[in-house]
């Protein structure tokens, strides 16, 4: 993987709570066995109509949401299955962050093994941003810092281990492999 | 020294430690049970190849096939026929990913053929003090047992697959207790759709629940695997209950749990488990089992919902009003009597043999209403052969509903059984999200004697006022 470090983006703005992983990926879409190609199908319910045309009122369709890296979402972002089709769904679209208030716990491991940042803000923050859409902003992993247009500065944390995996490009499961004589000596013990 | 008082969770937690978590690096966590199916695994093996890794432990790994699985009824061939070629495929990688790998594979119509979450604790394969981990967020199921069991994503499959280990923050824990009896048609399913609508969707975020109190100790396992099921349905990483009595009851003698001598000193080792006096959770929540109502949902997700006999709330926010408008639904109404389209009885929630016994005793000498289409399919191939056995199938059948082979079905509509744009289904399944039985359709999540109630009346209706409460 890519090591990541900062990227400036435009925000597009998805103002509904508890977005679920069943909306950013809908189940018929998980019958295959790779991840190719698999950012046409996000948000497909709400983002096409059922002959699959795009819904011209729905964000991701928009001509000035084209390009956009960071997303700005309802409170508890990623609910429901454990499906890692929808981060891949997402950053194969092009984001590389969520931003919300609250973030589900399995979609959040998922995304940081994809190299999507889940960046979880205050109140006053999200409502900022949710009132802002286009809005540049600027995101540095290396300091934890999401910058908004008026130059405020606003601190996130990520998980210390997948931050420097992320920083370092690092594979989490390298790191786990590493720790093979560690792992025979528990089961030995068993 | 004496050991500090610990939760069921830390006992568990601390006994599966690998290495500890330090100020920079998780804990790595060694995983005793990995389940898996063929939706969220393919991948997972692709990458185990490119690196040429083997899977650690084959012996810790259990297949089967249940997602994109068709539950349609078998030709004359006494197989099942898979229409979806891409299911096909997917399917076929999976028989493909644990021939190369060694890994024990209970394939589509095989007599151990199942939902991941029912076969497992039905083989005897779910014990307590495991950690077991499946691609599949409702693997909290296993926690009845007094494991801790929870979902996990493909890399995290892979993780486990290749090292039998995954890296772990350690969750905070949320004590649950729901005290006195629950009166008589309040099932355990109505406890957590209940225990859901308080918590809200995102409440047990970070957390693991521990259920506690008379009335979860009151509960079956089958029962238990219901109320353990729907604790992501609170965003909660897993939930889990006490093993005692009733589970060692429920393990003793099936094919995977240990055996004479073996048994008897898992059993002591299991008595050491519960929460001990004097441990502290960081979060607790009380319920009072006595004034719980038979619930059912009226929005899109598990948190949105209420006794059956309530109305549908006037939204306060933009999710609930885009919900409503979804469900098309009007504030202030009630649910009782809304005219319905579709019935699924099923799903690692409510397929076991108790809940198609529920749901039987609300069909026997009744008739599916007229243009209800009612599915009943059973959680995995033994429950099938048992509720035909019993003659359940005969009754369901009588009554015009439509009797399945196991599998998902259609709470996750990815294997040919769906709703149509615009219907409305009463469900026993687990998730009520937009489109989640189907682009379009629309979900009532409610108890198995609640779904057969709609179907013989076609309505949404409480089943005490149809068979008497």
């Amino acid at each position: 993987m890519e090591p990541i470090r900062t990227f400036a983006s435009k925000t597009i703005v998805l103002p509904i709570d508890n977005v679920d992983t069943d909306q950013i990926i809908p189940a018929r879409f998980l019958k295959v066995t790779s991840k190719v190609g698999i950012g046409k199908h996000l948000f497909a319910d709400w983002r096409y109509d059922a002959a699959g045309t795009p819904k011209a009122d729905f964000v991701l369709n928009k001509p000035e949401a084209q390009g956009a890296q960071v997303l700005v979402a309802g409170d508890n972002f990623g609910c429901g299955s454990s499906r890692e089709h929808a981060p891949w769904a997402l950053v194969d679209h092009g984001f590389r962050a969520i931003i919300s208030t609250t973030i589900a716990d399995i979609f959040r491991n998922n995304a940081l093994k994809n190299g999507l940042l889940p960046i979880v803000v205050d109140a006053a923050t999200h409502k900022k941003l949710l009132a802002a859409p286009g809005a540049q902003v600027s995101v540095s992993l290396q300091d934890q810092m999401l910058t908004l247009p008026d130059g405020g500065a606003i601190p996130f944390t990520i998980d210390p281990f997948a931050r420097y995996c992320l920083l370092n490009g690092m594979d989490e499961l390298d790191f786990l492999l590493s720790h093979d004589e560690a792992i025979k000596q528990f089961e030995a013990k068993m | 020294m004496t050991m500090q008082p610990r939760t069921l969770f830390e006992k568990i937690w601390d006994a599966h430690l690998v290495k500890p978590p330090t100020s920079e690096t998780p804990a790595v966590l060694y995983v005793d049970l990995h389940l898996v199916h063929e939706v969220t695994s393919p991948q997972a093996f692709t990458w185990l190849r490119d690196r040429g890794l083997q899977v650690r432990r084959p012996e810790r790994t259990v297949a089967t096939m249940d997602h994109s699985t068709p539950t349609t009824p078998r030709g004359k061939d006494g197989k099942i026929p898979i229409l979806d070629k891409q299911a096909a495929a997917q399917i076929g990688q999976l028989e493909t990913n644990c021939k190369d790998f060694g890994v024990e594979l209970h394939a589509l119509g095989s007599e151990r053929q199942g939902i991941v979450h029912v076969i497992g604790p039905e083989m005897g394969l779910t014990q307590p003090g495991t950690t077991i981990v499946c691609g599949d967020s409702h693997t909290s199921t296993h926690g009845a047992f007094g494991a801790l069991a929870f979902g996990i994503g493909t890399s995290e499959v892979s993780h486990v697959l290749a090292t039998q280990c995954l890296l772990q923050n350690r969750a905070k824990t949320l004590a649950i207790t729901v005290e006195g009896k629950v009166r008589p048609w309040v099932t355990a399913k109505d406890i957590i759709l209940a225990i859901v609508a308080r918590l809200g969707i995102g409440g047990g975020t970070g957390q693991v629940i521990e259920y506690r109190g008379s009335a979860i100790r009151g509960l079956t396992m089958e029962e238990r695997m219901t109320v353990c099921n729907m604790s992501i349905e609170a965003g909660a990483r897993a939930g889990m209950i006490a093993p005692d009595d009733t589970t060692f009851q429920y393990l003793n003698g099936r094919e995977r749990a240990p055996k004479g001598n073996a048994w008897d000193a898992a059993v002591s080792k299991w008595r050491t488990l519960p929460t001990d006096d004097g441990a502290t959770f960081d979060n607790e929540m009380k319920f009072d089992g006595p004034s719980l109502e038979p619930m059912i949902t009226y929005g899109t997700n598990p948190g949105m919902g209420m006794p059956i006999t309530g109305v549908v709330p006037t939204p306060t926010n933009a999710t609930l009003e885009k919900a409503l408008k979804y469900m098309a639904l009007e504030a202030g109404k009630p649910l009782l009597g809304k005219a319905i389209d579709v019935v699924f009885i099923g799903s690692c929630t409510n397929s076991r043999m108790s809940d198609l016994r529920a749901a039987a005793s609300v069909f026997k000498g009744r008739k599916v209403a007229a243009g209800v289409r009612a599915l009943v399919v059973p959680g995995s191939q033994q429950i099938k052969k048992e509720a035909e056995a019993e003659g359940l199938d005969k009754v369901f059948l009588a009554a015009g509903a439509e009797w399945r082979e196991a599998g998902c079905s259609m709470c996750i509509a990815m294997n040919g059984d769906q709703l149509q744009p615009g219907q409305y289904a009463v469900s026993t399944s687990n998730r009520n999200f937009e489109g989640r039985q189907g682009a379009g359709g629309r979900t009532f999540l409610a108890s198995p004697y609640t779904a057969a109630a709609a179907a013989v009346t076609g309505k949404v209706t409480d089943a005490r006022t149809l068979v008497g409460g």
